[in-house]
């Protein structure tokens, strides 16, 4: 029961936080501690919005997926959620999203700690022309988290371990990164983000580049990284998001229609627009 | 409508066939051009790389140098020019008029008198015996013994008496007359005799000037690409700084030269006829190559990178400095070389800031006056005397070098550190 009063207590802070708009019912349905969570968040590219009034929590340590039709803006969600949008122009967001409770627009909160607390690995692999060690040491050289080569080292095989890449590329770490499979390359990419210890993994269509037994292997990963980590994964594949995840959230032109539990979500949707289309009859 | 159809098949065919042809008649006539060049060039040119020298016999008598020991600081203060003229006096002992004997003595080099001392100063115990050295021999006979002047010509058009003809003759059947690998011409600076000017000096002047241009262009196009590229907010001023940068590119070089007079050497009163004024102006030359260089190269870096980077927590600047800088290296670095190939060749521009000096010695820093090589051509081939027009073709030859040698780096470059996404 001391869940309920922490619960109640991060509750609140969203509650304060929050300017404006209701916030009369932000009472999570599940015994799970909130990592994210994200309020009347409204995104405008220039004088055009792509979402609108999101608000959504996401667990600590489940893995929550985002599907929904192509531009209904589910990258735009998930780029909110590590900042990421600052760097597009014209990009502007509004509303709250506080990670731990802390909102993370805080003109206070520096933008370089957030992205070691939330992690992201892309649509497309992305690994750095470098050697697969230096893609994975990146991370905790600029975040100073290694003071002695061993303990960097030690760090490079660790994440390597928990991406399942380690035994794989073992013996050439020194080896070009670019050189590895598709699969492998965003294994390593996943590597290079745990590196740094996120607590959030955002994962954009992960998969997507890759053949059915890559793909398998990233979602078993997933399902082993979910003990330690929060993971957001957008993807467009249902059976995905059926298989790996806890919770789902369904998009639809900016908004946010429906978000559940996924087997109820998949099962029993409320929403006429859910249903029509996990039936496949849009988008 | 079969007919016409066949009729305009063979039209457009015979266009082809046609077409084909102008093209390969345009390499064939370029391929021409440039074999003419470069047949002239060697031709004219490969002679200045051998000297002609005379074997004489010459008597290191003290009284006649006018030194007491062969000490360094002596040997240096020495007169050596008498006895290497009677040196050449004593292989002719039948000719006694002064006026022949001036023409005698004019046989060598006006250099040769140092040559002798040069062979004292590392043989001192030689002083007081008699030394057979083989010397420098003056420009004419140089220019007659590799044939470039004819023995046929007339007196008058042939610029060298029979009289001296008839000594050069004895002379090589003697065996005192033979052709040494002209090391001088690489190892020595500019002169008013052809048969002692060497081009290091116009190296020298050319690598110093390039070093400044580097140093200057080089970290200034990075940043300002790098600036223009990744931080300029895409707006009417970046839009007219760019045409403007790619307008600078097309100015014509000799403006940048007057702007290095009328600013550097005028306004801020830089040493004239430096390379390091030469450098600067070189510099603003070669600025909008590297700059467009660098912006096409960073162009070229995939934005997953810079995304990749930046959200492992990386600042803008790290993501470009640690991963995006580095990948446009290669691409930077080919056009900066192929920039600084074209400052190497720059002539005008130097001309107006005074390189055009008649300088002999080797510049020791780019604060020193200094010769370039382009300019170094310049002169020669300005020059009246014959000696001069193998040394312009030679010298063309070492620029050549140079040009060929960055451009294979910059094709080296490319192909080794190409990268395809
Ligand atoms: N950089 C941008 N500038 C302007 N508009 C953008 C930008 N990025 C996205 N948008 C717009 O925002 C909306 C949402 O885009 P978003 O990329 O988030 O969709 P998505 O759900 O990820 O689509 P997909 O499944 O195809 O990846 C789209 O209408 C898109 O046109
Ligand atoms: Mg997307």
């Amino acid at each position: 029961m001391a869940m309920d009063v922490r619960e109640r207590k991060e509750s609140v802070e969203i509650a304060i936080e929050a300017k404006g708009g209701s916030v009369a019912s932000v009472k999570p349905t599940r015994q799970v501690q909130t990592t994210i969570a994200s309020k009347n968040v409204c995104v405008y590219y220039g004088d055009k919005q792509a979402l609108f009034n999101i608000s959504l929590e996401i667990g600590k340590c489940e893995i929550t997926a985002l599907i929904g039709p192509s531009g209904c803006g589910k990258s735009t969600f998930l780029r909110c959620l590590n900042r990421m949008n600052d760097v597009i122009e014209g990009c502007r967001v509004e509303g709250v999203i506080t990670l731990d409770g802390r909102s993370i627009y805080d003109p206070k909160l520096d933008v370089v700690q957030l992205r070691e607390q939330v992690g992201m690995v892309f649509q497309k692999p992305n690994p750095f022309p470098k050697s697969i060690y230096d893609n994975v040491a990146y991370g905790p050289r600029i975040h100073g988290l290694a003071d002695s080569k061993d303990q960097l080292d030690q760090i490079v095989e660790d994440s390597l371990r928990r991406a399942g890449l380690f035994e794989e590329v073992k013996d050439r770490l020194h080896d070009s990164g670019t050189g590895l499979s598709g699969g492998q390359q965003q294994r390593l990419c996943i590597a290079r983000a745990i590196a740094v210890n996120p607590e959030v993994i955002l994962m954009d269509e992960p998969c997507s580049a890759l053949d059915p037994i890559a793909t398998a292997k990233i979602e078993d990963l997933m399902l082993e990284l979910k003990e330690n980590y929060t993971i957001v994964i957008v993807t467009h594949s249902m059976q995905q998001a059926a298989r790996v995840s806890d919770r789902t959230g369904f998009f639809h032109i900016g908004e946010l229609v429906e978000v559940g539990d996924t087997s109820q979500l998949f099962q029993k949707p409320k929403e006429k627009r859910t249903e029509d289309y996990i039936r496949g009859r849009f988008g | 409508m079969g007919e016409n159809g066949n009729k305009r098949l063979l039209k457009r065919k015979r266009a082809e066939i046609r077409f084909q042809w102008i093209g390969r008649f345009a390499i064939f006539a370029s391929g021409c051009a440039l074999l003419i060049l470069l047949t002239t060039i060697l031709s004219t040119g490969t002679t200045a790389f051998f000297r002609t020298k005379m074997l004489v016999d010459v008597q290191l008598d003290k009284e006649a140098i006018g030194i007491t020991s062969a000490s360094r600081e002596q040997v240096l203060q020495g007169d050596y020019y008498s006895i290497t003229k009677q040196a050449i006096y004593n292989l002719f002992p039948a000719v006694t008029d002064r006026s022949d004997r001036r023409d005698l003595s004019s046989m060598l080099s006006s250099g040769a008198p140092d040559e002798v001392r040069d062979y004292l100063l590392e043989n001192p115990s030689s002083l007081g015996k008699v030394a057979s050295l083989w010397l420098t021999a003056e420009s004419n006979l140089d220019q007659l013994h590799k044939g470039n002047i004819k023995k046929e010509l007339d007196e008058v058009h042939r610029g060298i008496s029979n009289r001296v003809v008839s000594w050069y003759d004895f002379l090589l059947r003697e065996g005192r007359i033979k052709s040494f690998f002209n090391i001088g011409f690489l190892s020595s600076g500019d002169s008013r005799n052809p048969e002692q000017a060497g081009v290091w000096g116009a190296i020298v002047g050319s690598f110093y000037s390039l070093l400044v241009c580097f140093l200057i262009s080089f970290p200034m196009g990075i940043a300002a690409a790098i600036y223009l590229e990744e931080f300029a907010p895409k707006n009417r001023i970046t839009e007219i700084i760019e045409v403007n940068i790619n307008n600078l590119a097309a100015v014509p070089s000799i403006i940048f030269g007057l702007l290095g007079l009328a600013i550097l050497l005028n306004t801020f009163e830089l040493p004239r006829s430096t390379p390091l004024v030469g450098g600067i102006v070189l510099a603003l030359m070669t600025l909008p190559t590297i700059i467009i260089a660098c912006r096409a190269s960073l162009k070229a870096v995939p934005d997953s990178i810079r995304q990749g980077a930046m959200a492992m927590g990386a600042s803008k600047t790290q993501a470009i400095f640690h991963h995006v800088l580095p990948l446009a290296m290669p691409g930077t670095l080919t056009g900066t070389i192929i920039g600084l190939a074209q400052a190497l060749g720059e002539t005008a521009p130097l001309l107006m800031i005074g390189m055009v000096a008649f300088i002999v010695d080797v510049p020791k820093s780019p604060m020193e006056p200094s010769a370039s090589l382009p300019v170094q051509i310049y002169l020669w081939a300005e020059s009246a005397e014959r000696g001069f027009v193998e040394k312009t073709s030679a010298a063309i030859m070492v620029i050549l070098a140079f040009l060929l040698l960055m451009n294979a780096a910059a094709v080296f470059l490319r192909t080794r550190f190409e990268r395809r996404w």
